[in-house]
Order: structure tokens, then C-alpha cells, then sequence
């Protein structure tokens, strides 16, 4: 056992009758550390959520926190502060009122509760609004309270289920730093769920990417998006276009007819495989000089997207379907880029990704 | 291999249970229990007893057979069924018109119409049969009209009948026609569809649900009321009626029990379709829909105002009846104004301390019966695991609905009258009354809590678990005064119903504990009829009166609370 694992999941298994929700789930979540639970609606996120905090059970296996084992004790005998969608405030008590909740009944001193409770409006931005109620403050004011009431008890584990995703991008993004901050700034141990990519990306320490009740694949949001393990996480996290091939021989994959040279790792030829590359990888060749694994397509159209244009590129290689390229503006005022121009690219050799077929 | 080890060496997690979901369980347990012993075991010592001969010994079906083979017995039934029927559609029409005169038309004086239609949950169903007596009796006023047809049998019933359910009807048909999508109307008027097409293709259809809902409701409550049929029904005998006269006329309890069992069967047949129903119209509810705007069009609003002014007319004219009759020396002979008529000491029927009976009884049903349906729904709804029990209970909570009154009343007496029961000690008390009124109108007052309990977020509790807050802190921080409004909604309901019942307290009522209802009922019967309509009269004053109060108290909490009411 690692010194420092602060909650272990041990082969988490959860039915809802028939259905298997999750399915032997193993996990070790470190003290300090910010997780995200990644991964498509319906993928058992908030369910696995839940096993831990004691609210819907698992049928199966293991949980541990702080060396404790916590696997069949209800909610209120767990150590964890949590943060719903919804929010969940309590809609007839004040922000004050809201965030002392916790406090009321430990036989705290009123002085101390209050002066708790500032403290916690302070950390959360929301110094002066403790007079007013849920309903008087913006989605933004009530995710914050909402977390100062999960933060209040100082809880060991903080658990946020979706707690952006009610609000308008220009808020998400901005409370996207701030609970980021507050949690360094704390060092509590934290699991967030999201479908969002790009607020696990920028948010979590781990990700840990999850699909049809299983886990894909853990780690380090840029070791996940420079080396996806499967073609689903690489399709999830990040934008990724995808080429169905066979391995012809060894670091040699064929897509209908053309030859492309990449890591094919030890998968025998004749396998069927998908061949991927990111937009961003994508690269313009100069001149008609022959490439490693250059293309001939044509430009189908470009996207401005400020600091880079998005090109669709057609080729009889890419069948029916189109390879994105994202090519930065400084590249693009080079070159006259226009619908149905030809163009000449190159898929740079070492970040080409081979995986076996998607099902 | 290895994984099969495993799979093979996991155990199912047994979750704990904390306090709270001990304390939940139990206090489950014991409402469960309440109404255990209010509803489902009277109901059962009922049934034995229709299986039973005169000296309680088992005899199957005989007495079912006895009763279809008695023609005039097996009359009664065809002859609830028929009235029923027609007061159904009779009462589906009218009111259909009238809510959609109320929801989907600009006619003017909207709330005089919606006022005067809840004028007959004022008063017990008798007042409507002693209203026609007056009107249409032997001696009545309007005799003629009546073209040598008698009031005394189904003419009067159906008259009566289609007066007190009216409201019913309407406020059922109301709510349906409330939940429209004003964005079907704009796209029938996009594609040019004419407006009487519309009203068939869309109006029609989108309140279907309502409508077969309250055309149950109305024809339960029809099929099974005893107060209208007893008072005008003359010689034409009904199943209600038939209970109340083997049971009280001729001490024929078994058979008594048999007619009980005949009128439950479609009672509860009618229930079963009716909830189905209702499942299918929640799922239109939940759609979010944008409110329709009803717009004027001034051949519709006159064409609605006339039919409305001529149904409150009739309301009017019946409740103003019962008044004038209340307040007259001695019809038709002397039509001075007196108040001796309220002077109920020297009534036979019953005196004041009938009336103060019945608002004490009205009061502890709605006090105690309001903390144990609300409590007893905030457990089924809130409460973490046990869905067996949870189960369990919300089947009892739903079953009073299909229970005809006078059946529950009837199996009162055979299971507390039962000197071997524990609880036999109740029987002839204030305490049975309240109980026994608290059953009868547990499902609706159920239900209400239930829908108020889920509006409220579901997470509350798991935010207050991970706070390590007992639940019943939340429950008096959040839950109540969150749903205040549903609790005063259920106290108002079971109020008014505990005032104006007669049909299950008919049964169990002693000397001590004589009722204002029941009081008009036995008026009517010596004869009293001016005594009657007087004392009819002083229930719809009171009732009238908690009706206000709860309506100026609903605003006042609604004021204070409007800072965080506000969405
Ligand atoms: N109480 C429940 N009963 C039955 N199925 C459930 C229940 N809760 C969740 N599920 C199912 O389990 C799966 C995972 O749900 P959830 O964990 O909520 O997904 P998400 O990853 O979107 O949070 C879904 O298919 C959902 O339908
Ligand atoms: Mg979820």
C-alpha cells in the first residue's frame, strides 16, 4: 500500500438489477490530490461518486479512506463535503444560514460559527452576501456557497458532482481557476466529475477516463492527451481523426492502398487497426518533394477559429469521410488556403497512433 | 481464473444503518402500523363477516348468494350503476364547459364563477336533497316544472348528486386544462386549421386524461354517497342506501357486510383504472410547456358567460334554499324570518353540542391527521433504503381512496365493536371519529404531501447526511417550511371533509359524540326539515369561514416567504 493513497477503491462493483453500472472498479486516490472522473453520459460517473460518499452503496468491493475501511457505512458516519449540480441549497435559510448548516449541531459557539462562516464567505468570494437567499444570487454566487457549505466542517475528501455544468461558459471558465485555486490552496482531497474534457484538462491532477462502467484509462491530463491508450480515450479527450487500416508489416500500416509509417507496437500483420493523428499534428508539406507518409488532398473548407484555422481535407485515402488539420494563422498567411485547393500534407511519422480496430 | 477467484471471494456489501435510518424506519413502521390497523383490518374483518352467518360461523358465498338471488337487493345495484352513470355525464359536461369557460376564454368575472363553484364542498351532501324538497317536494315551490313527476326518487338523486360533485369534476378538469402547450395552438393556427378542428385535435386530446380521471372520481362518489339518495330518494333504493338499512333498520350486519363488499369491487376497480390514468397524465406534465394566453373573442366569452351565470344559478338557488328554509317559521304557511330554526336543543335530531362535536372532531382530524400524512409521506419519499417497507406503506396510503365511506364505517363496527380487540376501548369515543376521518381522506391529503416532497431538491438530504445532520433537523429547518403551503393545503382539506362527512361516522358515532352531519341526517329523518337546513347551513358558515382563514393565512405565509420563494 502506497503511504500517502488517502481513499482506495478496491474492485467496486454496482448492480442496478440486472443492469452492471460499474464494474470492478479499482482506484487509489492520493492525499492533496484533484481526480476528475471523465467520461461520456450514462458512464457511471456519478454512481461511482456516490459509492464513495455513501449515498447509494456499491453491491461489491472495497472502500477505504485515511486507512479506514468505509464500505458499508452510511453517509453521515463518512468524512466527505459535497457539491451537487443542482447545488442544492436550502432555499429558506440564508447564504449564512446555508453555509453555518454543518456547524449548527457540533455544539459550536455562536461567536465561533459566525466567525467560521465569514472566513468562508471571504475564501469563497462572497464576503458581503451572506444576508441574502439562494434565490437572490446569480448560478455562479450559488456554486460558490454551495462549495463554502461543503467546505465548512473541513472535510478530509471534497466531492463535486458536475458542479459547472449549470452555468454559462464565460462563469465556467473563470470558477474553473478559482475552485482549482481554493483546492491548492486547502490541499483537500477532491474528485470531480465532469463529461467536459477541457475542465478535467485544465482542473485535475489525474484523469481518470471512464466508459460503460469501467476505468479506460488514469493519469496525467498531458499524458492522457499525448498517449491515449485506447481509441476511445483518444477520441474523448482532445479532437482526434481516425483511419481504418491493416498493418501491411512491421511499422507499416496500409489504408486502401496507400502506405503509412508508424509504431505499429507488436501487432502482427494482416490485423485490422485504426490509424490516428490529432488536427494539430497534421503538417504542410512545401513543394512536391517526396515525404514519409505525405498526402495529396484537397481543401473541402476552412474554419477561422482566431489562432488557428480548422482545413477539412478530402482524399480517396480517407474514403467518404474527411482528416481535420488545425493550422495555425501565421502558417495559413503563407500559404492562400482556399476551398477546393489542393494541398499537400504530411502525418510526421512519430505521432501517428495505431490502435487495434474499433469495435 | 484469477477473476473468477475473486468474483467468488467478494461478499454483497451490507450497508449499515446509521440512527437516522433507524429512527426513519420505525417511525414508517409505526404510521404503517396506524394504518394497518385504521384501514386494512377493518376492511378485512368486513370481508369475513360477509362469509359469515348470523351466529359467525363460515359459510363461503351463501350470503352472496342469497343477495344476487334477492331481486330487490341485486335492483339496488343496477340502479346505483344507471345513476351514477348518467350524473357522470351530466357533471363531465357541464364542468367542461365551465373550466374551459374559466382556463381557455376572456368571459369576465372569472373569479365570481370560480368562487361560487366551491360553494357545495361546503356542506354535507344532504343539503342539496333538502334543498330539492323545498324546491320540488309535496309542497315545494317549483312543483310544476316537474310535470307530475315525483322529486322523491332518481329524478331528485341525479339532481342532488350532480350538484355536491360538481366541484370535483371541475377542479380535476381545471388542472387538466391548465397544462397545455400554448405552442400546439400557435402551430394549429400556422397551418390555418380551423377552430373547430383544433378544439378536437388538440384541446380535446390534450386534456383526455383529465377527463377520464374525473369521470371516475364522479362516479365513485355518486355510486357510493348515501346523504342524497337517503334524503330524496324515496322508495327507490340504491347500495348505499341499502347498507344504511340492513345495518341501522334491520341489525342485518352480515348482509349489511355482503352489499359492502358489491359496492367495493367497483370502487376499486374504478381506482385501479383511474391511477393508471393518472400515471399517463404526469408524464404530460413534466414537458416543459410554455402557458397559454387565452385571447378574447367576444361570441365565445358572452355564448361562456351565459352558460356559467346559469350554472351558478343553479348553485345559488340550491344553497339559497337551504338558507331560506333555515330562516323561515314554518313552510309554506307562515314565511316570517325567525331564528328559531337554529335553536337545535330543541331539535330531536341533535343539538349544538352536535355542532361543537363536529368542529373539535374537524380540528384533531386536521391537526393530527395533517403531522401524521405529512410525516408518514416525507418518510416514503426522503427516507434511504428499506423500499420494501416503503413500498408497503405508500399501498396503504393508497388504498382509503378506493374505500367507499360507508364501507369503512361498517368495518369499523366489526372490528373495534370486537370486544377481544385491543382497540375496542375507542369504540363510542371522540378518538374513533377522528380516526376513523383521518383514514377516509388519507390518499388525497397522501398525495399531496408527496407531490409538494418532490418538488423540493433530492439532494437536501445527502447534503445534510454529509453534514452529519439528523435528518428530523432538516426536516424542521427545510422540509416543513419549504412546504408549508402543501401543509396548510391538507389541514384545510381534511377539515372540511371531517365537517361535512356522514357516511363512514354514520356508523360509529354514539350519543356523546353525535355530529352536526349526522345531526342533519337524523333531522331529516324525524322530520325536522327546517331544523335540518339550519344546522346544514351552520356547517357551510364554518366551513366557509376555515376556507377564508386559510386563505388569508396562505397569503400572509406567502408574503413573508416571498423572499425566497421567488425563482
Ligand atoms: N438508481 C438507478 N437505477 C437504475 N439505473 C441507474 C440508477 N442510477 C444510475 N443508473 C444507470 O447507471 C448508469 C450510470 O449512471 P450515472 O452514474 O448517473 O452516469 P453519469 O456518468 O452520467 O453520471 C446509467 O446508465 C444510468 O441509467
Ligand atoms: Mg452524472
Amino acid at each position: 500500500m502506497t503511504s500517502n493513497s488517502y481513499l482506495r477503491i478496491s474492485n467496486l462493483s454496482k448492480k442496478f438489477g440486472e443492469f452492471e453500472a460499474l464494474k470492478n472498479i479499482s482506484l487509489d486516490v492520493y492525499e492533496s490530490e484533484f481526480v476528475c472522473f471523465l467520461g461520456p453520459s450514462g458512464c457511471g460517473k456519478t454512481t461511482l461518486l456516490r459509492a464513495i460518499a455513501g449515498l447509494d452503496i456499491q453491491t461489491t468491493g472495497r472502500i477505504e479512506q485515511a486507512g479506514k475501511d468505509i464500505s458499508a457505512l452510511p453517509p453521515s458516519e463518512r468524512d466527505f463535503g459535497i457539491v451537487f449540480q443542482s447545488y442544492a441549497l436550502f432555499p429558506n435559510l440564508t447564504v449564512e444560514r446555508n453555509v453555518a448548516f454543518g456547524l449548527e449541531n457540533r455544539g459550536m459557539a455562536r461567536a465561533k460559527i459566525r466567525e467560521r462562516v465569514t472566513e468562508l464567505l471571504d475564501v469563497v468570494g462572497l464576503p458581503d452576501q451572506g444576508r441574502k437567499y439562494p434565490a437572490q444570487l446569480s448560478g455562479g454566487q450559488q456554486q460558490r456557497v454551495a462549495l463554502a457549505r461543503a467546505l465548512a466542517t473541513s472535510p478530509g475528501l471534497l466531492l463535486l458532482d458536475e458542479p459547472l455544468s449549470a452555468l454559462d461558459a464565460r462563469v465556467r471558465a473563470r470558477l474553473r481557476l478559482e475552485i482549482k485555486q481554493l483546492q491548492q490552496k486547502l490541499k483537500v482531497t477532491t474528485i470531480m466529475v465532469t463529461h467536459d474534457q477541457e475542465e478535467a484538462l485544465t482542473m485535475a491532477d489525474r484523469i481518470v477516463v471512464m466508459d460503460h462502467g469501467v476505468i479506460r484509462q488514469v493519469g496525467a491530463p498531458r499524458d492522457i492527451y499525448a498517449a491515449p491508450s485506447s481509441a476511445f480515450v483518444a477520441d474523448f479527450i482532445g479532437t482526434m481523426n481516425f483511419l481504418a487500416g491493416r498493418v501491411a508489416g512491421d511499422g507499416v500500416v496500409e489504408v486502401r492502398g496507400t502506405p503509412f509509417r508508424c509504431d505499429t507496437a507488436d501487432i502482427p500483420p494482416g490485423e485490422e487497426v485504426t490509424l490516428s493523428i490529432r488536427p494539430e499534428d497534421v503538417i504542410l508539406c512545401n513543394g512536391d518533394a517526396d515525404v514519409v507518409n505525405g498526402l495529396d488532398t484537397v481543401v473541402r473548407y476552412v474554419e477561422f477559429l482566431g489562432p488557428f484555422c480548422r482545413v477539412g481535407l478530402a482524399s480517396d485515402v480517407f474514403e467518404d469521410g474527411e482528416v481535420c488539420a488545425d493550422l495555425s494563422s501565421n502558417m495559413m498567411r503563407e500559404r492562400t488556403i482556399e476551398q477546393d485547393a489542393p494541398l499537400k500534407v504530411r502525418f510526421p511519422e512519430n505521432l501517428v497512433r495505431v490502435f487495434p480496430a474499433r469495435s | 481464473m484469477a477473476a473468477n477467484a475473486q468474483s467468488l471471494s467478494e461478499a454483497i456489501v451490507k450497508p449499515r444503518l446509521s440512527r437516522d435510518d433507524w429512527i426513519m424506519r420505525a417511525s414508517m413502521i409505526v404510521i404503517g402500523a396506524f394504518l394497518l390497523v385504521a384501514v386494512v383490518l377493518p376492511l378485512y374483518s368486513m370481508m369475513s363477516k360477509s362469509m359469515e352467518n348470523k351466529d359467525g360461523a363460515f359459510i363461503g358465498l351463501a350470503n352472496f348468494y342469497e343477495y344476487f338471488s334477492t331481486p330487490s337487493l341485486f335492483l339496488s345495484g343496477v340502479n346505483s350503476l344507471w345513476v351514477a352513470a348518467l350524473v357522470t355525464v351530466i357533471v363531465l359536461v357541464t364542468a367542461f364547459v365551465y373550466a374551459y369557460a374559466l382556463t381557455r376564454t376572456c368571459m369576465p368575472f372569472k373569479w365570481f364563477f370560480r368562487l361560487v363553484a366551491v360553494i357545495p364542498l361546503l356542506a354535507p351532501s344532504l343539503l342539496s336533497g333538502i334543498s330539492l324538497v323545498y324546491w320540488f317536494g309535496n309542497q315545494g315551490v317549483a312543483k310544476e316544472l316537474l310535470m307530475g313527476e315525483s322529486i322523491y326518487g332518481p329524478i331528485g338523486i341525479v339532481i342532488g348528486s350532480a350538484y355536491w360533485v360538481f366541484p370535483h369534476a371541475l377542479m380535476i378538469v381545471i388542472t387538466a386544462l391548465s397544462i397545455t402547450d400554448a405552442r400546439l395552438y400557435e402551430a394549429a393556427a400556422a397551418l390555418r386549421t380551423s377552430a373547430i378542428r383544433t378544439f378536437f385535435t388538440v384541446t380535446l386530446p390534450g386534456c383526455k386524461y383529465g377527463l377520464i380521471s374525473a369521470g371516475f372520481v364522479v362516479f365513485i362518489l355518486v355510486f357510493t354517497d348515501f346523504g342524497v339518495p337517503k334524503v330524496i330518494g324515496g322508495n327507490f333504493n340504491m347500495l348505499a342506501t341499502d347498507i344504511y338499512k340492513q345495518v341501522i333498520g334491520q341489525q342485518n350486519f352480515q348482509m349489511g357486510a355482503v352489499v359492502s363488499v358489491v359496492l367495493l369491487v367497483p370502487a376499486v376497480i374504478a381506482f385501479g383504472v383511474d391511477r393508471l390514468v393518472q400515471k399517463k397524465q404526469v408524464a404530460l406534465l413534466s414537458a416543459r410547456a410554455v402557458p397559454l394566453e387565452p385571447k378574447p373573442n367576444r361570441r365565445v366569452d358572452m355564448l361562456m358567460l351565459a352558460f356559467c351565470s346559469f350554472v351558478a344559478l343553479l348553485i345559488l338557488l340550491m344553497i339559497g334554499m337551504a338558507q331560506y328554509a333555515a330562516i323561515i317559521k314554518f313552510w309554506p304557511y307562515n314565511l316570517t324570518l325567525t331564528l328559531h330554526n337554529y335553536n337545535f336543543d330543541l331539535a330531536n335530531g341533535g343539538g349544538w353540542d352536535a355542532y361543537f362535536n363536529s368542529v373539535k372532531m374537524a380540528t384533531y382530524t386536521a391537526v393530527f391527521g395533517t403531522l401524521i400524512v405529512f410525516f408518514g409521506a416525507y418518510l416514503v419519499e426522503k427516507g434511504r433504503g428499506f423500499n420494501v417497507g416503503r413500498n408497503v406503506f405508500h399501498g396503504f396510503a393508497m388504498l382509503p381512496l378506493a374505500v367507499p365511506g360507508m364501507v369503512l364505517g361498517l368495518s369499523y363496527i366489526f372490528f373495534f365493536n370486537n370486544p377481544s380487540n385491543p382497540f375496542n376501548f375507542i369504540y363510542g369515543t371522540m378518538i374513533i371519529l377522528v380516526v376513523s376521518t383521518v383514514a377516509h381522506f388519507y390518499t388525497v391529503s397522501h398525495l399531496t404531501a408527496v407531490t409538494a416532497l418532490k418538488q423540493m431538491d433530492a439532494e437536501f438530504e445527502s447534503v445534510a447526511a454529509s453534514l452529519k445532520t439528523p435528518f428530523y433537523k432538516t426536516f424542521l429547518k427545510v422540509t416543513v417550511p419549504v412546504c408549508l403551503p402543501a401543509t396548510m393545503d391538507i389541514f384545510i382539506y381534511l377539515f372540511l371533509n371531517a365537517m361535512t362527512t356522514v357516511s363512514a361516522v354514520v356508523f360509529i358515532y354514539s350519543t356523546d359524540t353525535q355530529l352536526a352531519s349526522v345531526a342533519v341526517l337524523n333531522m331529516d329523518d324525524q322530520g325536522e326539515l327546517s331544523f335540518a337546513a339550519a344546522m346544514a347551513m351552520m356547517i357551510a358558515y364554518t366551513c366557509a369561514g376555515a376556507r377564508l382563514l386559510h386563505l388569508l393565512l396562505t397569503r400572509g405565509v406567502m408574503r413573508s416567504s416571498q423572499a425566497w420563494r421567488q425563482r
